[in-house]
């Protein structure tokens, strides 16, 4: 802190960045250990007096126990002003269609970076306490992705920043609003020539109007937009290809033949989910063999994408780009001399550019966003060359606030604010702090300006620099509008009122334009009654509310001409780019579960063990197992990377079917002010981040230290130990009926006992497809928030003590430098002969009439005999009291029909049996048939490619008793005669004849 | 009792063999002799004794009150690794109790009066051995307060325990167990009780060893009645020896995991119970005698024989050991295949190559009788024992558990200081019982042992 007045000997936020090093349950115990502090002895003696005179000599034990007795009190005290009491909103008439016990769905949104993605969130008596996708909407078709099923946690995060804060100390909103209205009147006198606004890029049709107020009113101000893992590239790229502003979106039900560089379309980005859900669609062998689709990847880092490819070329960023200039040549587009390239990179782009000539209209290349804009720009020509725009390549007019680089703005404004031009900077969103370009040193700079006022969720790394901090509305608690991947408008609806004194981005910025009581919903719907108003607005807009979106809102292709000029000159500048054989390469990407950083303390994310790497709570440096070799490093152990003269210690992870001579570095860790889940986590990448090398950077040195640093992996073996978990065929061998079976046929009906009778009612089972399962995860945090589950912390993962009712397995298959990865979702098998149940001795785990293996936790003792039984290891054991029942807000976000579970009882998978019963009872009551009234488990009913299937088994018409009748249905260890109710089907590849591995 | 036409061959065998109670002793020297330890003023070295067992009782408490405070996380064990040092300690403990209802039952139905003056002993070492066992399903439990769910009490729930869960067989057999040993070793020590009632100067412990004694009065009609209660128990007892630990490996053979699903386990569980029990009684025989002077009660012939039985049992569980690896090769199942190979090679081989150390070569130095009447040998073959009994649960459990059938699940298992702390701290447990035995209750029985002496023998004759 700057500016820490030295009168004062603790402040609250000192109190509460010493609470933020004790993470987890213990918040409240630490507080005594706080009492003995110093600092808070002088406090104590500041807020009593009278005690003072006593406290120094001859302290009597009466007096004592009363100081001890204050000073807890005290602690109490501060506690309060931190956490308010939750705004109790007493049912004076109960609302329509409002039955306690039975929840509430409402249309919303979430942001995906400054997109956004339309959602249904469910509320129990007007608390939010799980998200599922929009059935309806474009961008997601009832699936999310695993942030958006974390955010719940987000809006119950205690850390979360609650009232408007000046240099540490609490400040009521008018306050603020007089403090900021004479600052921008003082502005408008300038035009604004002081003014910095940074804000996170958004795509929302409001604010992007209040922005063109905001610059009306100050044209001479400076607006920032930046995000740190946003899509830049791609719109320089495409507006170098066709001369103007363009953005772009593919439709994946039209693609055969897919080629992505370094793209994990089918995880990342705004259009992910829907882009996933076709792709599924285009290779669900098991409902139509005749079609499916045939991916390409390829990639310097290993991404989701890549595990479902069905050839993936793991390549450094160089010959990523040296690939796709052979398949340019190969099309004609670019006279790209290729004859020097390496056969192994030639011969192959050769033939994929074969495949996707002999599929024109009907193919994909896609750029992900970490490539350069000349390569944008080249695959756009591919694309118009393979005569793709318009049919799977979507072009239209962009919605985002700042057309700009975001990086080159912010240079712009670090240059302005050191030349001293900068008065008062206003940033909302984002955390620049923490994740601008290293070479600015913009929270150095930032310290230059005058008067600094932070707007945001945290109070993190940005808001430590600033004297003013607004906290921001959770986006459930607030209005808005974002623009989906489409460009369909998805208005953003609050499901609960602010919990503390917060503001939305919109409500704030009417503030800068003069009215701190604006209200969010009226901002947003007069912006749209201006668009689009006229008769009938009101019951158009709460159509539109309803459905959480406005219909028919995407413009659809909107035709470009391709510059030929400009891609053949980004060709030219890509094959002209020297690269030197040696040099190791950098590339930075967003972390698979904590994306750029801001979701860092989000406990179910840092959790979720990463795809590829199973590392849960850290990043790691990622590199092949032969440039490990090279540099003679080993994982888990510490090395210092030099690059530019900046450097960065960081742990080593090997991890097979990385590009050689490549370094990843995943983005949003090393938080320093994240709250007590994210501080601490991880390594800082961003250190060695600069503009120009935001995404990769040459010529990195790397050094190990020798020491060794414990990375928590929640899976240590890598190898299937020759077992028959994974199956894996080719699509020929599948059409002509040749699986190759690897066990011989086992009776796993035979037994002394007699069978359960099934012929009544329902019998649950669960159907799991390899061939499209991209390994997401977001199954895995769908069932933390659908299930009560616990997070367990870095150090219980390491001793092999996650919660998690669902993982996803990986294995690696063939030669270790050019492995084949295997993600396989595991979870309860429900089997019907289950080891679990006959050896529990108190009956704490039974089998239903339905076929359901449950858990009566109640009943539970905690012997763990299940879980030594269970061959599937799915069981989970509180060791100790794992769920947080202190946090109060926390208990606001629970499941209610789901118990939580206290220490020492056996927990796992249910089917999600509340939601069973919920529906069973909603088909009585309506005497519907059960597929009427749509039963989805949570992990089914999130799963962006639809690979998991849920349902009633007696149904022959049922998708998972379709799916379970395929030759392609096999259960896992079935050999042991447990009969598993959840099987999987074979993974089928499409690999292309002429590239086959010999 | 005794069979005339058996006589000269008793008679050459009594000359052949090692006397079972030392040269001069009369039935009233026995009884000064034995009685004195607990009538006597306490020697120094019991206080310094008692006080390091009682040392590690306390470690013991501080280790039940974390546990319970915090949870079982205080363990090492984890998710493919769920049971660990509890049931470890729980099994050795179990098997350690064993030899005393073995001595007292088996070898009284067979009549090997040898084992009179070390049954006492080993009784009380199993009741203790049982004690320290007991705790461990306790403490194991994720919620030991609900340890109640495990006993068929009528309740209002009307739920019943899941009478084909092993642990419920379990809970019968070890509480059985424990009851039966118990009123086995207070019926026996009744007729002492009431010598030492009499001998005892101080008027409080007269009362209290008068009480214990039930008003035994040595009434012939009181000998009889004892005799046949102690055939009757014994009757009862013999079969315990076999079931117990029958079920306690049923623990392991009934789970399907491989290296615990064996038809093996149950023999060789018990013939590992007698090996391991044996080798405890003779690492606490051998300092005791020398302590209160004992040789002349329990003499080399006794260590000898011991030492023999030892031999015996080990060579089983070593044909145990034998038939686990047999048994992977021949069934062609790759999972027990994978788990004898994992066991051998694997990241626990160490615990696998000491357990055969200990189990398996140390036994050997039993052939040469040498050893078996070397007090010193004798005592460093039974600590040998006494820790290889251990790690082969050590390898049963964790070794088996750590890599089963989900290479995705595998994971490894290391005790922490609260492992080791609660199991130092039952091996508090026992000594303290053990040296509060040795300082109030005869720990050779008294009477049974002037019923061995030669005196006794002839009267018998002359009867």
């Amino acid at each position: 802190m700057p500016e820490t007045r030295p009168d004062r000997g603790l402040k609250v936020e000192e109190v509460r960045a010493r609470l933020a090093q004790h993470s987890g349950p213990r918040y409240w115990r630490s507080l005594d250990e706080l009492a003995a502090t110093e600092e808070f002895q002088d406090l104590l003696e500041r807020e009593f007096p009278q005690l003072l005179p006593e406290t120094g000599s001859g302290l009597s034990r009466r007096r004592f126990v009363q100081l001890m007795g204050a000073s807890l009190a005290l602690a109490g005290i501060s506690g309060c002003t931190i956490q308010p009491d939750e705004k109790i909103v007493p049912y004076l008439r109960q609302p329509e269609g409002l039955v306690p016990g039975k929840p509430l769905y409402f249309a919303s949104a979430t942001s995906v970076g400054p997109y956004g993605r339309g959602v249904l969130v469910e509320s129990h008596t007007g608390r939010p306490t799980k998200i599922e996708g929009n059935p309806e909407h474009p961008s997601s078709l009832g699936a999310t992705d695993l942030f958006d099923q974390a955010s719940v946690l987000d809006l119950y995060d205690p850390d979360r920043s609650k009232t408007p804060t000046q240099l540490g100390d609490l400040r009521s909103w008018e306050r603020f609003s007089e403090d900021i209205a004479a600052a921008m009147q003082a502005q408008k006198q300038l035009q604004g020539e002081g003014l910095a606004v940074i804000m996170a890029n958004s795509s929302s049709p409001t604010l992007r109007h209040q922005v063109e107020r905001l610059r009306n009113d100050y044209p001479k101000a400076n607006f920032v937009f930046y995000d740190a893992a946003g899509n830049d590239n791609q719109r320089a790229g495409l507006r170098m290809a066709f001369g103007q502003p363009t953005e772009v979106h593919y439709d994946l039900a039209r693609a055969e033949v897919i080629l992505a560089f370094d793209a994990d379309f089918l995880t990342e980005g705004p259009g992910a989910v829907r882009y996933a859900r076709d792709f599924g669609r285009g290779r669900r062998v098991v409902e139509d063999s005749d079609r499916m689709n045939r991916l390409y990847c390829v990639e310097a880092s290993p991404t989701n994408t890549g595990v479902l490819a069905d050839h993936r070329f793991a390549l450094s960023p160089h010959a990523v780009r040296a690939f796709a200039l052979s398949v340019a040549s190969a099309l004609g587009i670019a006279e790209a001399d290729d004859q020097d390239l390496p056969t192994e990179i030639r011969e192959p782009a050769l033939r994929v550019a074969k495949d996707l000539r002999a599929h024109r209209g009907r193919s994909l290349v896609i750029a992900g966003d970490s490539c350069s804009p000349e390569m944008h720009a080249l695959v756009a020509g591919i694309n118009a060359s393979l005569r793709n725009l318009g049919r799977t390549v979507i072009l239209r007019d962009p919605v985002l606030l700042g057309e700009e680089d975001g990086a080159e703005s912010l240079r712009r404004l670090t240059a302005a604010i050191h030349a001293g031009s900068v008065e008062l900077a206003i940033l909302v969103g984002g955390n620049p702090a923490y994740d601008a370009p290293a070479e600015l040193d913009f929270a150095e700079a930032m310290l230059k300006i005058p008067r600094r006022i932070r707007v945001g969720l945290y109070e993190d790394e940005t808001s430590r620099l600033c004297q003013w901090h607004i906290p921001l509305s959770h986006p459930l608690e607030s209005w808005g509008d974002l623009v989906s991947h489409d460009g369909t408008v998805t208005l953003m609806q609050p499901i609960i009122e602010p919990l503390y004194g917060t503001k939305s981005v919109s409500e704030v910025l009417e503030c800068l334009l003069g009215d701190p009581n604006a209200k969010g919903h009226d901002l947003v719907q007069n912006y749209w009654r201006q668009r689009q108003g006229g008769s009938g607005f009101e019951k158009r807009w709460r159509r539109w509310v309803h459905d959480g979106f406005i219909p028919d809102s995407a413009p659809g292709h909107q035709p470009r001409t391709l510059r030929q000029n400009s891609v053949k000159l980004a060709a030219r500048s890509l094959s002209e780019t020297t690269h030197d054989e040696d040099a190791l390469t950098l590339v930075f990407r967003p972390d698979p579960t904590v994306g750029d950083g801001n979701r860092a303390n989000n406990g179910w994310l840092q959790e979720c063990p990463k795809p590829h790497t199973r590392i849960t709570w850290d990043n790691a440096a990622l590199l092949s197992p032969r440039t490990a070799e090279k540099l003679a490093v080993s994982s888990e152990e510490m090395i210092r990377i030099d690059v530019d003269g900046r450097s960065l210690e960081i742990a080593a992870w090997i991890l097979p079917g990385h590009a050689d001579d490549t370094i990843t570095l995943h983005l949003g860790y090393g938080r320093h002010h994240s709250g007590r889940v994210g501080t601490g986590c991880g390594f800082d990448a961003y250190r060695l981040r600069t503009r120009a090398g935001r995404w990769e950077v040459a010529g990195a040195r790397v050094e190990a230290l020798g020491k060794r640093y414990r990375l928590a992996t929640t899976q240590l073996h890598q190898n299937m130990e020759g077992r028959d978990l994974v199956r894996m065929n080719n699509v020929d061998e599948f059409r002509s009926g040749h699986l190759h079976a690897p066990h011989e046929h086992v009776d796993t009906e035979a037994s002394l006992m007699p069978g359960f009778d099934y012929s009544e009612g329902y019998r649950w089972g669960m159907a799991i497809d390899l061939s499209t399962c991209t390994g997401c995860n977001a199954c895995v945090v769908a069932c933390h928030a659908e299930n009560n589950t616990s997070i367990v912390g870095k150090d219980e993962v390491l001793m092999g003590r996650e919660l998690h009712w669902l993982r996803i397995d990986r294995y690696f298959e063939g030669d270790l430098d050019d492995p084949r990865t295997f993600l396989q979702p595991v979870m309860c098998q429900h089997c019907e002969q289950a080891p679990c149940e006959i050896v529990c001795p108190v009956s704490a785990t039974m089998h239903t009439d339905e076929g359901i293996n449950t858990m009566a936790y109640n009943r539970c003792v905690g012997t763990r005999y299940c879980s030594n039984n269970c061959p599937y290891k799915v069981r989970r054991f509180n060791y100790y009291e794992y769920a947080d029942l202190d946090t109060e807000t926390l208990a606001l976000g629970r499941n209610p029909d789901v118990t939580v579970r206290t220490r020492g009882v056996m927990e796992k998978c249910s089917y999600c049996i509340q939601r069973i019963n919920h529906k069973k009872i909603e088909a009585t009551v309506h005497d519907l048939p059960l597929q009427a009234v749509g039963l989805q488990s949570a992990c089914q009913q999130v799963c962006p490619t639809e690979a998991i299937q849920f349902g009633d088994l007696n149904d022959p018409q049922s998708r998972v008793a379709q799916w379970k009748s395929s030759e392609l249905n096999y259960g896992i260890l079935e050999e042991l005669g447990t009969r598993p109710r959840t099987t999987y089907l074979t993974r089928i590849a499409n690999p292309n004849p002429e590239l086959e591995r010999s | 009792m005794a069979d005339p036409r058996h006589e000269p061959s008793t008679a050459a065998r009594a000359a052949l063999r090692p006397p079972i109670v030392g040269p001069g002793h009369t039935p009233t020297s026995v009884t000064d002799k034995i009685a004195a330890v607990v009538t006597a003023g306490t020697p120094r070295w019991w206080f310094l004794g008692a006080g390091g067992a009682f040392s590690l009782l306390g470690i013991f408490a501080i280790s039940v009150f974390w546990l319970f405070a915090k949870g079982p996380g205080i363990w090492g064990i984890n998710n493919p690794v769920a049971w660990g040092f509890a049931i470890i300690n729980f099994v050795w403990w179990i098997g350690i109790g064993h030899a005393g209802t073995l001595i007292s039952a088996i070898l009284l139905l067979l009549k090997q009066d040898w084992r009179n003056s070390i049954n006492r002993f080993a009784e009380a070492m199993t009741i203790f051995a049982v004690a320290c066992a007991g705790m461990f399903p306790l403490l194991h439990m994720g919620r030991p307060w609900r340890f109640y769910y495990l006993l068929p009490i009528p309740n209002t729930f009307t739920l019943w325990p899941q009478f084909r869960s092993p642990l419920i067989w379990d809970v019968f057999a070890v509480t059985t167990y424990a009851l039966v040993s118990i009123l086995f070793w207070y019926v026996g020590l009744i007729p002492d009780l009431a010598t030492l009632r009499d001998r005892s100067k101080n008027r409080f412990a007269a009362s209290i060893y008068g009480l214990l004694a039930a008003g035994w009065r040595g009434s012939t009609r009181h000998w009889h009645q004892y005799e046949v209660a102690s055939m009757l128990l014994a009757g009862l007892a013999t079969p315990l020896v076999v079931s117990v630990h029958t079920v306690v490996s049923f623990d392991f053979a009934v789970g399907q995991v491989p290296g615990w699903h064996t038809t093996i386990f149950p023999p060789y569980f018990v013939a590992g119970a007698v090996f391991a029990g044996f080798a405890m009684v003779i690492t606490l025989t051998i300092p005791l005698r020398y302590l209160f002077g004992l040789q002349d009660f329990i003499t080399a012939r006794h260590m000898e024989n011991m030492g023999k039985v030892m031999l015996a049992t080990g060579l089983i569980v070593v044909y145990g050991y034998a038939i686990e690896l047999f048994i992977a090769w021949y069934s062609g199942n790759g999972f027990e295949q994978f788990m004898i190979h994992n066991r051998i090679t694997g990241p626990y081989r160490y615990s696998w190559f000491a357990l055969i150390l200990c189990n398996f070569v140390a036994v050997q130095f039993l052939w040469s009788s040498r050893v078996r009447k070397s007090v010193l040998g004798l005592f460093i073959v039974s600590m040998f024992v006494n820790v290889g009994m251990w790690l082969e649960r050590f390898v049963i459990v964790v070794t088996s558990l750590h890599r089963d059938f989900m290479p995705s699940s595998w994971g490894m298992y290391t005790g922490t200081i609260w492992d080791w702390a609660t199991y130092i701290g039952t091996i508090g447990l026992f000594l303290s019982l053990m040296f509060l035995f040795i300082r109030f209750l005869p720990m050779i029985s008294i009477f049974e042992m002037r019923m061995i002496l030669p005196e006794a023998k002839n009267a018998k004759k002359g009867a």
